[in-house]
C-alpha cells in the first residue's frame, strides 16, 4: 500500500441542527485518484470544504502529509499544497488565460515596493503549463470568456496542478461537459496522477469513478459508510452502498 | 511571439489574429466600445472645425486642454471604482470638500505645500472611510457614495460657513497659467496621473486584482484575493485623486468655494462610460476615459463657441453618454 497523504479521523461538523458530518474517517494515498461518492446532501462537498480550508470541523482531526492541520482559510490550505478546482471553476472571464493561471500568484520584477508584473515571463510559463498538459490547449492570450466549457476546465485544472500542489481536489469536474470534452478532461486527470499529484474527486458518474479512481469512499447522510478499492468492487455494489441497500 | 505560438493562437481563437508589435498597443478588434471615445472625439473635432474654423486654433486648444485636466483626474479615479463593479458618486463633492480644506489651511497662513497636502489628505481620508464601509461593512457602493456625496458637500458648507476663501498665491497662479507649448501644467499633471494609473492598472498585481474583483468577486475570493481590501483601496484612490483635482480647481478659480460641482460628477461617470469601461466591472482602460473626458470638454467648448445656449449643454452630454452606452451594447 502506498503511503497516506491525507488521513481524516472522527470529523464532525454541524450547521445549526443539521449534522453535516458525523464521525467521518477516510484517507487518501499519495499518487492516487480517490473518489468520494454519495447522494445529494450526503456530505461530500462539506467534507471537501473542510479539507480545502473553507469550513472548520467542530471536532476530529485532519492529518496532511504527516502533520495535523487546521486550515482557517483556503489560502492556508493552498500554501500547504492543497488546490481546489471549484464547481464554478473560479475563473475570471474578462481576464486572459495566463492572467487566470497566475491570479494572485503573479510574477513580478523590480525592487522593493516598485514591483511591476513580469507579463512576458507569465505568458511564457503559461504556454509551458498548458502545452505540458497536451490536452485541449487554449491560447494563453485569449480571454476565458471565449473558451468552451472543456477548455475552461482544462485551465482550472492546469492552475490547480501548477505551483507544486500535492493534492488537487475536484468537485464534479465533468458535470457540464459533453462526451468528447469529458474524455479529454479525464485524460487530464490521469496525467495529474502520472505527474505525482494526489487527486480527490467528487463525482456522480459511477462509470467515471470506476474508470478513473483507485480508491472510492461512499458517504451517506453525513457518514463515510464504506471504502473500497475500485479494482475489487463494481458499480452495482457502490450504488447499493450509496442507497443503503447494502450495509457496509 | 514565435511562429509556433502564432499558429496556435490563430487556430484556437480565429477572431483574435496575431498582431504585429504596434497593434498590441491598440484595443482588441471587436471591442470597439473602447474606440467610441477617440472616434467620437475626432468626429466632433471635424464637425466643430467645419462650423467654426477657429475651433482648432492654438488658444482654443489650450483652453480646452486646461478645462479637461480636472475631469481627466476625476475620471481616472472613477475608472478604478467602476472596474470593481462599483461607482463613486461622491468624487465631485469630495473634491469640493478637499478644496475647502485647502482654503482652511490657506486662511490659517499655512505654506502652500502644506495646503496641498491637506487637500490630498482630506480626499484620501474621506475616500478611505467610504471604502472601508463598502468593503468591510458590506453596504452597496451606490448607497455609501450617495451618502458620501451629501456628507462631503455638507461638510464643505459647514467648514467654510458657506463662504469662499480667496487664494492668491504665486505657485497656484503658475500652476493654472504656466505651460509647455500649448500643454498647460495642469494638463501635464493630469496626463502624468493618467500614465501612472495605466501602469497601476495593467502592470501591477494590484491592478490585476482590481479587474479580477470586478470581473468575478467569487473567483477572486476563491484564489485568495481580499475583495474587501480592493474596495477599500479603489475608493481611497478615488478620494485621493479628488483631493489632487481640488488643488487644480482652487488654482483655476483662484478661490476655495463650497459650490456643488454637480457637473463634474456627471461628466466623470460619463467619461468612464464613453471610455468603454464596463459598468458591471472587470474590464477597463485608462486611455478610454481620458479620451472620454477630452470628448466631453470638446463638446461643451464647441457648443459654446457656436453660441448654443448653456442650457442645452447638459442635454447634449446626456445624449452622447446614452449613445455611447448604446454602442457598447453591440460590442459582444
Amino acid at each position: 500500500m502506498t503511503s497516506e497523504l491525507v488521513t481524516v479521523r472522527g470529523l464532525n461538523l454541524s450547521f445549526g441542527n443539521v449534522r453535516a458530518l458525523r464521525d467521518v474517517d477516510m484517507s487518501l494515498a499519495e499518487g492516487e485518484i480517490t473518489a468520494i461518492v454519495g447522494d445529494n446532501g450526503a456530505g461530500k462537498s462539506t467534507l471537501v470544504r473542510c479539507l480545502c480550508g473553507v469550513h472548520r470541523a467542530d471536532s476530529g482531526e485532519i492529518v496532511f502529509d504527516g502533520r495535523t492541520v487546521s486550515f482557517s482559510s483556503p489560502e492556508e490550505a493552498r500554501h500547504a499544497g492543497i488546490e481546489t478546482v471549484h464547481q464554478n471553476l473560479a475563473l475570471v472571464e474578462d481576464l486572459t488565460v495566463w492572467q487566470n493561471l497566475f491570479l494572485n500568484r503573479e510574477l513580478t520584477k523590480g525592487f522593493g515596493p516598485l514591483q511591476v508584473l513580469d507579463r512576458k515571463g507569465m505568458r511564457r510559463q503559461a504556454e509551458e503549463m498548458v502545452s505540458a498538459l497536451a490536452v485541449n490547449v487554449p491560447a494563453v492570450g485569449a480571454r476565458v470568456r471565449r473558451l468552451s466549457g472543456g477548455q475552461r476546465q482544462a485551465v482550472a485544472i492546469c492552475r490547480a496542478a501548477g505551483f507544486s500542489s500535492r493534492l488537487v481536489i475536484m468537485d464534479e469536474p465533468t458535470a457540464a461537459l459533453g462526451v468528447q470534452e469529458t474524455e479529454r478532461v479525464e485524460t487530464l486527470i490521469r496525467s495529474l496522477r502520472e505527474d505525482g499529484h494526489a487527486v480527490l474527486l467528487i463525482s456522480h458518474n459511477f462509470d467515471q469513478v470506476m474508470r478513473l479512481a483507485d480508491q472510492v469512499w461512499v458517504m451517506r447522510s453525513g457518514r463515510c459508510v464504506a471504502g473500497r478499492r475500485t479494482a475489487e468492487t463494481s458499480a452495482a455494489e457502490i450504488v447499493s452502498l450509496i442507497t443503503g441497500a447494502l450495509a457496509a | 511571439m514565435t511562429a509556433a505560438t502564432r499558429q496556435a493562437t490563430a487556430n484556437q481563437a480565429p477572431d483574435t489574429p496575431a498582431s504585429p508589435g504596434w497593434k498590441r498597443f491598440l484595443p482588441e478588434s471587436g471591442r470597439w466600445a473602447e474606440w467610441a471615445a477617440p472616434t467620437g472625439l475626432v468626429a466632433l473635432v471635424i464637425v466643430f472645425t467645419a462650423l467654426n474654423p477657429g475651433f482648432l486654433g492654438y488658444g482654443n486648444v489650450q483652453a480646452m486642454l486646461a478645462a479637461s485636466a480636472i475631469l481627466i483626474i476625476l475620471s481616472v479615479g472613477q475608472t478604478f471604482t467602476v472596474a470593481t463593479g462599483g461607482i463613486d458618486l461622491s468624487v465631485a463633492s469630495t473634491m469640493t470638500f478637499s478644496a475647502i480644506m485647502f482654503g482652511v489651511g490657506f486662511g490659517a497662513g499655512w505654506h502652500i505645500a502644506l495646503c496641498c497636502l491637506l487637500a490630498v489628505a482630506s480626499g484620501l481620508a474621506f475616500g478611505a472611510l467610504q471604502g472601508a464601509i463598502i468593503g468591510y461593512g458590506r453596504i452597496t457602493d451606490f448607497i455609501v457614495t450617495l451618502g458620501g456625496l451629501s456628507m462631503a458637500s455638507g461638510l464643505a458648507l459647514v467648514v467654510s460657513d458657506g463662504q469662499p476663501q480667496t487664494v492668491v498665491d504665486r505657485f497656484m497662479l503658475r500652476l493654472s497659467t504656466g505651460s509647455i507649448g500649448p500643454v498647460g501644467y495642469m494638463v501635464l499633471a493630469a496626463l502624468v496621473i493618467a500614465v501612472l494609473a495605466h501602469v497601476l492598472l495593467f502592470h501591477t498585481r494590484f491592478g490585476t486584482h482590481v479587474l479580477a474583483a470586478g470581473g468575478s468577486a467569487e473567483a477572486a475570493t476563491a484564489t485568495g484575493i481580499d475583495v474587501r481590501r480592493i474596495k477599500l483601496a479603489v475608493y481611497t484612490l478615488s478620494g485621493t485623486l479628488a483631493g489632487m483635482a481640488a488643488i487644480l480647481l482652487v488654482a483655476r478659480i483662484g478661490a476655495a468655494e463650497p459650490a456643488a460641482n454637480t457637473q463634474f460628477l456627471l461628466n466623470a461617470v460619463a467619461a468612464v462610460v464613453l471610455g468603454g469601461v464596463a459598468l458591471a466591472g472587470g474590464r477597463a482602460t485608462i486611455a478610454g476615459p481620458v479620451f472620454g473626458a477630452l470628448l466631453l470638454t470638446a463638446l461643451t467648448n464647441g457648443l459654446t463657441s457656436l453660441g448654443v445656449s448653456q442650457y442645452y449643454q447638459p442635454v447634449a452630454v446626456g445624449a452622447v453618454v446614452v449613445l455611447a452606452a448604446f454602442v457598447s451594447r453591440y460590442q459582444k
